[in-house]
């Protein structure tokens, strides 16, 4: 090329035209490392702002959570009474499972506290155990008949609001020694508690602050349930104070005294519960009861294993998650066999076979808009065409597969497409240039390189639908169901839209298993993307 | 860069053997072009090229960037099919047979007509599968020990056996640049074709790893019918018995190496060997 190069031109570049003066050009540097400091400062922020929404976010759901992991239960000695269970002596199966196990566990709680009179305080006793105690009772019968007629000990569930009290602070309290030597009237019933003239000033004063004067037709001071509740600790019983004067004390016994005798200064207390009965779910009576049972050493907390094995209840204590991740599971398992194959071998089409021309074009560009469609729109196809046209049975995972396939085709074909389009042509041109055909090309080699492309493109596609709610309202998805789905056309519901549900309940222990239900969401969510970029990671080639 | 250093030791080395063979057989050209157009799109690529092309022995096209060399090569296993834009007149044979005639098929065609790429593409399979995989679509073995020894020949012939033997089973991807270009050779070799392309097979490869191949593609002329096309002029030099040259989509002057590189008719190869352009 010695000829060439002599031809090149030999003149230099024109000189620079304007000199630049050094300070300005100091100054232009100046600025452009500032307006860069000011980028990453910017940068910065905006990660830290987003980080701490999330930590906030995640702590305050993992905190609510929480309780609904573990529940309470009574640990008691049940008599499985053979005349209540099993009366005819045969162990029939249908006698067995409509036997009344209610009257036992019953019959149970009322034995650790004895003596308990009255139908409201007897009722307040059983009530605190859950409905399940008996289901469960029924479950161990059956599975073990030989336990009729013996006592068994076995834990109890406690009802939702007597679980919240164990686990809060709802039972807030401060106790005050006796300060004077205290005579109950009696053992039960109402009982007058008398003491030393002016023991009780300093309640009284108490009472006056919190704006209870002296009712001058009682002529005492009348606690409600909008203060906080006194309750009095004596002779091994409890009493709950609803009238007070400087001397006596007055009011219903809630748990039975042991004798009349005077209790010594110091020897009983006054308990003052925070939180006024009125604005808790719980009653005097029940906290007292449930102090006792506690004291009793028969209270256990364990793991709430129920949450994860039963279906939706009205009972809190009692719902769990089963129903709706069977729900769910169902549901995904329809709609990943309907768009793995339609979108990948639609992926596969469009990328290597189809011809490239307006119709092709149309598709493209209406893929890409589906992708963009708001879901609750595919929810009402799927109520137009699969309920209302094909009667396809309502609230079933098939109906919600279907509709979130819809949903979840164009982002796998467009994720496939990708993943097709990044595999290498060399690799394509050395098939076809061997000899293979155009389809053996594809299968033998573009799909093997794209799978993980594919897979990946597909688990978050599976996760979009995993948390996906609105489309599945529109079939009905949002119905109270109690039992387990064992099929795609039973009723079901998922996952988020059991949090929905759960989330419009007022009990508050269904605020907290909305949350736990959250947790376990995420959990999917996390593991499902976690398992994509693993296997991209796993997968990946470098050309 | 002096004319000079073409080497035309090697030329006149391989000249002798290739007219030795020519003047012994005097048979029918292997590849016939008749008036090829290649169009892509509006753009008219390849015009009216007509060439023949000897059976066994190696021929090699040269130009400049952007000639239609390449083009040319693809179109004698009609890789440009693939492209929807491309559109071939004219007639090629091989063995006086039209190969854009309907009813031939162009697996056939590619099971006859092997390629060798610019970049080395082996499968990310094992070496096994890469040699394995022609002769597996083609059908071409009954058991495993024919397909072994199929694997094992088409390597001793890329001169890969010894490097390889003891890592069959490790990924095509993992050998160096020159291992996986001679892979791909054993790749093609192995369905057993009549004429082997290579589209500037050494171009991404270093000297040391060049020069193995081209000693190949020496060894490989006396059974096959070669055509490479070639950057590097020195290299059509060393490996090519006849040299076609083209230029802005002509073949300008297709001759014997020797006469294209000692004297050639046309001024326009005059001054691409010379180094005036390209």
């Amino acid at each position: 090329m010695t000829d060439a190069t002599s031809t090149l031109p030999t003149q230099l570049p024109p000189a620079r035209r304007r000199a630049i003066p050094p300070d300005v050009a100091a100054a232009r540097v100046r600025r452009r490392y500032a307006s860069e400091r000011t980028f990453k400062a910017l940068g910065i922020g905006a990660l830290a702002l987003t980080a701490l929404f999330l930590v906030m976010l995640l702590t305050s759901i993992i905190v609510k959570s929480l309780p609904a992991f573990s529940e309470h239960r009574a640990v008691m000695s049940v008599l499985v009474d053979a005349a209540v269970v099993d009366p005819d002596g045969k162990r029939n199966a249908d006698t067995l499972r409509s036997a009344d196990y209610a009257s036992l566990t019953r019959a149970a709680i009322t034995t650790v506290i004895p003596g308990i009179e009255g139908r409201s305080a007897r009722k307040a006793l059983t009530g605190l155990l859950s409905s399940g105690a008996a289901d469960d009772l029924r479950a161990l019968v059956i599975a073990d008949p030989s336990i009729i007629g013996t006592t068994i000990k076995t834990p109890m569930l406690f009802s939702d609001d007597v679980d919240l009290y164990l686990k809060g602070d709802t039972g807030r309290y401060t106790t005050a020694a006796g300060v004077a030597e205290l005579t109950p009237s009696d053992v039960k019933g109402d009982i007058t508690l008398t003491a030393a003239d002016q023991s009780f000033a300093a309640l009284i004063a108490e009472l006056e602050r919190e704006g209870i004067s002296a009712d001058a037709e009682a002529g005492a001071h009348v606690l409600d349930g909008r203060i906080p509740s006194r309750v009095v600790y004596v002779n091994g019983g409890a009493v709950k104070v609803v009238k007070a004067t400087a001397n006596t004390l007055t009011g219903p016994v809630l748990l039975p005294l042991s004798s009349v005798s005077p209790a010594k200064t110091g020897s009983w207390n006054l308990t003052t519960y925070a939180q006024p009965e009125s604005r808790r779910r719980i009653s005097d009576q029940e906290i007292v009861f449930i102090d006792k049972i506690k004291s009793a050493g028969a209270i256990e907390r364990g793991f709430n294993w129920r949450f994860f094995t039963s279906g939706d209840s009205r009972e809190p204590e009692l719902a769990g998650i089963r129903g709706a991740l069977i729900g769910t599971a169902l549901t995904l398992f329809v709609t990943l066999i309907l768009c793995l194959p339609i979108g990948v071998l639609a992926a596969i089409y469009l990328e290597e076979f189809a011809p490239k021309n307006w119709l092709t074009d149309i598709i493209e560009v209406n893929i890409n808009n589906l992708a963009a469609v708001p879901s609750i729109v595919f929810g009402l196809l799927g109520l137009a065409v699969f309920l209302n046209y094909f009667n396809l049975p309502r609230s079933a995972p098939l109906v919600g597969g279907l509709v979130l396939a819809l949903l979840v085709l164009p982002t796998i074909i467009i994720s496939a497409r990708a993943a097709i389009k990044a595999v290498p042509p060399s690799i394509r041109e050395a098939a076809i240039g061997l000899g293979a055909s155009q389809q053996q090309a594809v299968f033998h080699h573009v799909l093997p390189l794209a799978m993980p492309g594919i897979m990946t493109g597909t688990i978050i596609g599976m996760a979009h639908a995993l948390g996906e709610t609105a489309p599945l309202l529109m079939i009905g998805m949002v119905a109270f169901i109690v039992d387990v789905p064992t099929n795609i056309s039973d009723a079901a519901t998922v996952l988020p839209v059991q949090i929905y549900l759960w989330s419009d309940l007022p009990e508050a222990a269904f605020q907290q298993r909305t949350a736990a239900a959250i947790v376990v969401l995420l959990g999917f969510l996390f593991a499902m993307n976690g398992a994509a970029i693993w296997l991209r990671n796993k997968f990946e080639r470098r050309w | 860069m002096e004319n000079s250093t073409v080497d035309l030791s090697a030329i006149e080395r391989v000249e002798a053997a290739r007219t030795a063979h020519l003047t012994a057989g005097a048979k029918p050209a292997k590849v016939l072009a008749r008036d090829v157009n290649v169009y892509y799109g509006d753009k008219h690529a390849l015009k009216a090229v007509n060439v023949e092309i000897p059976d066994r022995g190696v021929m090699a096209f040269i130009g400049p960037s952007g000639c239609g060399k390449s083009t040319f090569l693809r179109c004698i296993n009609r890789m440009n099919d693939t492209i929807a834009s491309c559109r071939v007149t004219g007639k090629i044979t091989i063995d006086d047979q039209d190969i854009y005639d309907r009813s031939l098929d162009v697996v056939q065609l590619r099971a006859r007509v092997g390629m060798v790429f610019q970049k080395p593409n082996p499968f990310p399979k094992s070496i096994y599968e890469n040699v394995a995989y022609g002769p597996r679509i083609h059908g071409l073995t009954a058991n495993k020990a024919e397909m072994d020894d199929v694997v094992q020949s088409s390597l001793e012939k890329a001169a890969l056996w010894n490097e390889v033997k003891d890592r069959l089973q490790d990924s095509g991807t993992g050998l160096s640049g020159g291992q996986q270009q001679r892979l791909c050779i054993a790749r093609a070799i192995a369905v057993n074709p009549d004429i082997i392309l290579m589209d500037e097979p050494c171009s991404a490869l270093d000297p040391i790893a060049t020069a193995k191949v081209e000693t190949l593609i020496d060894e490989l002329r006396s059974n096959f019918c070669i055509i490479i096309v070639t950057h590097s002029m020195q290299q059509a030099a060393r490996v090519s018995q006849r040299t076609a040259f083209f230029h802005l989509g002509t073949l300008v002057e297709e001759d014997s190496t020797k006469t294209i590189f000692s004297n050639p008719k046309d001024q326009r190869t005059q001054d691409y060997i010379t180094g005036r352009f390209g």
